[in-house]
């Protein structure tokens, strides 16, 4: 079971529903028990992340997230959802879970923001989480919207990179952590790819 | 590189989705769930629907047209029409939209757009801003293309994103359904302005005018509905045409 985290500012349906065209059985929760039962766990996302923390915060998941993750348990972070695996974030400057060690920046202002739209992601061949780019050609397109963007301390756990101003991490993946900062569940059929995918690395 | 995006409208009412001609005149064009199907297949890269009428019967055949759209596009889609309180855009959101257009209820409560862009992302609010040229500027016209509010499109533009607005859906009353091109100077004077994305509408007749909204104007995506509905071009038509001018789309 894929528990898809509640936190009360998210597109949650959107997520719930592709999973359910890949046949993947899940729930949408904002429970610690089933948090705690689930299998992988899914971090959606869309607005804030001061808002996202303190939503988090208030509910009492950071503590379960963290505890769950450092016991070996997958979880995908995807957009607003990304950026809160990382240390800190510049958006209101707030402590996200710091599962990942690194920080989130704004886009500089010489660019439109939000970065609105499809972007295409390049394959890091370095990252050996290869799996998670099967049936993925290199440069496809995936829909973005964020106006910050994630800086991992390791490089190395980059497996895709988008332009939008500077080359930023778009795809991260390490051990049992992966984060997109694309919808892929908004992104057509690359998108439920790479869900597909995300999935079995999982398992 | 960020691609440049092609957007059908589905204008609504009670369920169907219907197409007019400056604001007027509006003809039946199908079931809106299996046109934004239809287009998700064709390569769209995002979808809008306004809700043209807007009563508060027709707000819950909306919100019915959002959730079974929600279970069978692939791609983000943006529902306007109606939107007067926060609540009015958490129903929405819920429903399955991704952003959420706000209008004449945005212009009378400016406060609309920071209380929707606190809590749900600015990334939600896309301000749609009705503009018509009157005398030597454009004014914000709202009511659904009715009431000249005095205020100039640019003015409100720049209010808008101050208050939280993520993008604009900018659409030319002048041009909307005549086919002539989209309005170049409006987009032009708008992209200047503010820096969020611009979608320009209203206008597209042929191939070329969407090229020239992108180069000439300016603009970030471009929207059009009559030419798409009835089959005159296909997404994919126009995507061809513009990535043989060198203009990156998704394909």
């Amino acid at each position: 079971m894929i528990a898809i985290i509640d936190y009360g500012i998210n597109n949650l349906d959107s997520v719930e529903n592709a999973l359910d065209k890949l046949g993947a059985p899940s729930i949408v929760t904002n429970d610690a028990t089933t948090i705690q039962s689930a299998d992988v766990l899914i971090l959606p996302g869309v607005g804030a992340a001061c808002e996202g923390m303190k939503n988090l915060k208030k509910l009492n998941l950071d503590k379960v997230i963290i505890s769950e993750v450092n016991k070996g348990k997958p979880i995908l972070g995807i957009c607003l959802g990304m950026q809160l695996l990382l240390s800190k974030s510049e958006e209101g400057d707030v402590d996200c879970l710091d599962l990942i060690k690194g920080s989130v920046n704004k886009f500089d202002s010489k660019n439109k923001i939000p970065q609105i739209g499809w972007n295409n992601v390049s394959f890091n061949d370095a990252n050996r989480a290869s799996n998670l780019k099967a049936g993925i050609p290199n440069n496809s397109y995936f829909y973005f919207v964020h106006s910050y963007y994630c800086i991992p301390t390791d490089a190395n756990i980059s497996l895709g990179i988008t332009s939008y101003g500077l080359d930023y991490c778009s795809i991260f993946a390490k051990n049992n952590i992966v984060g997109v900062q694309f919808h892929p569940e908004k992104s057509g059929a690359v998108g439920f790819q790479l869900l597909k995918n995300v999935i079995n690395y999982f398992n | 590189m960020l691609t440049k995006r092609i957007i059908p409208c589905l204008d609504m009412t009670e369920g169907k989705v219907v197409k007019g001609i400056q604001f007027v005149n509006f003809r039946d064009a199908g079931d809106p769930v299996e046109l934004a199907k239809k287009y998700d297949d064709q390569g769209a890269d995002e979808l809008v629907f306004l809700d043209i009428t807007a009563t508060v019967d027709n707000r819950n055949i909306l919100l019915d047209v959002v959730k079974r759209t929600a279970k069978e596009v692939t791609i983000p889609f943006t529902v306007g029409g109606g939107i007067r309180t926060k609540k009015d855009m958490q129903l929405v959101l819920r429903a399955g939209a991704d952003k959420v257009g706000v209008n004449t209820g945005a212009f009378k409560r400016p406060s609309l757009i920071s209380e929707c862009a606190q809590s749900f992302g600015t990334q939600c609010v896309v301000l749609s801003l009705d503009a018509k040229r009157i005398g030597n500027q454009w004014n914000v016209i709202i009511n659904g293309g009715q009431t000249d509010t005095g205020m100039p499109a640019i003015e409100w533009a720049q209010r808008a994103v101050k208050l939280g607005a993520g993008e604009i859906l900018l659409t030319s009353i002048d041009a909307d359904g005549m086919r002539q091109g989209f309005d170049i100077a409006l987009t032009k004077a708008v992209t200047k302005v503010v820096n969020v994305p611009i979608i320009a509408s209203g206008g597209a007749g042929k191939l070329a005018d969407f090229k020239d909204i992108f180069i000439e104007g300016k603009a970030d995506a471009a929207l059009a509905a009559s030419l798409f509905h009835f089959g005159e071009l296909t997404i994919k038509d126009v995507k061809k045409y513009l990535t043989d001018h060198n203009i990156l789309v998704r394909s």
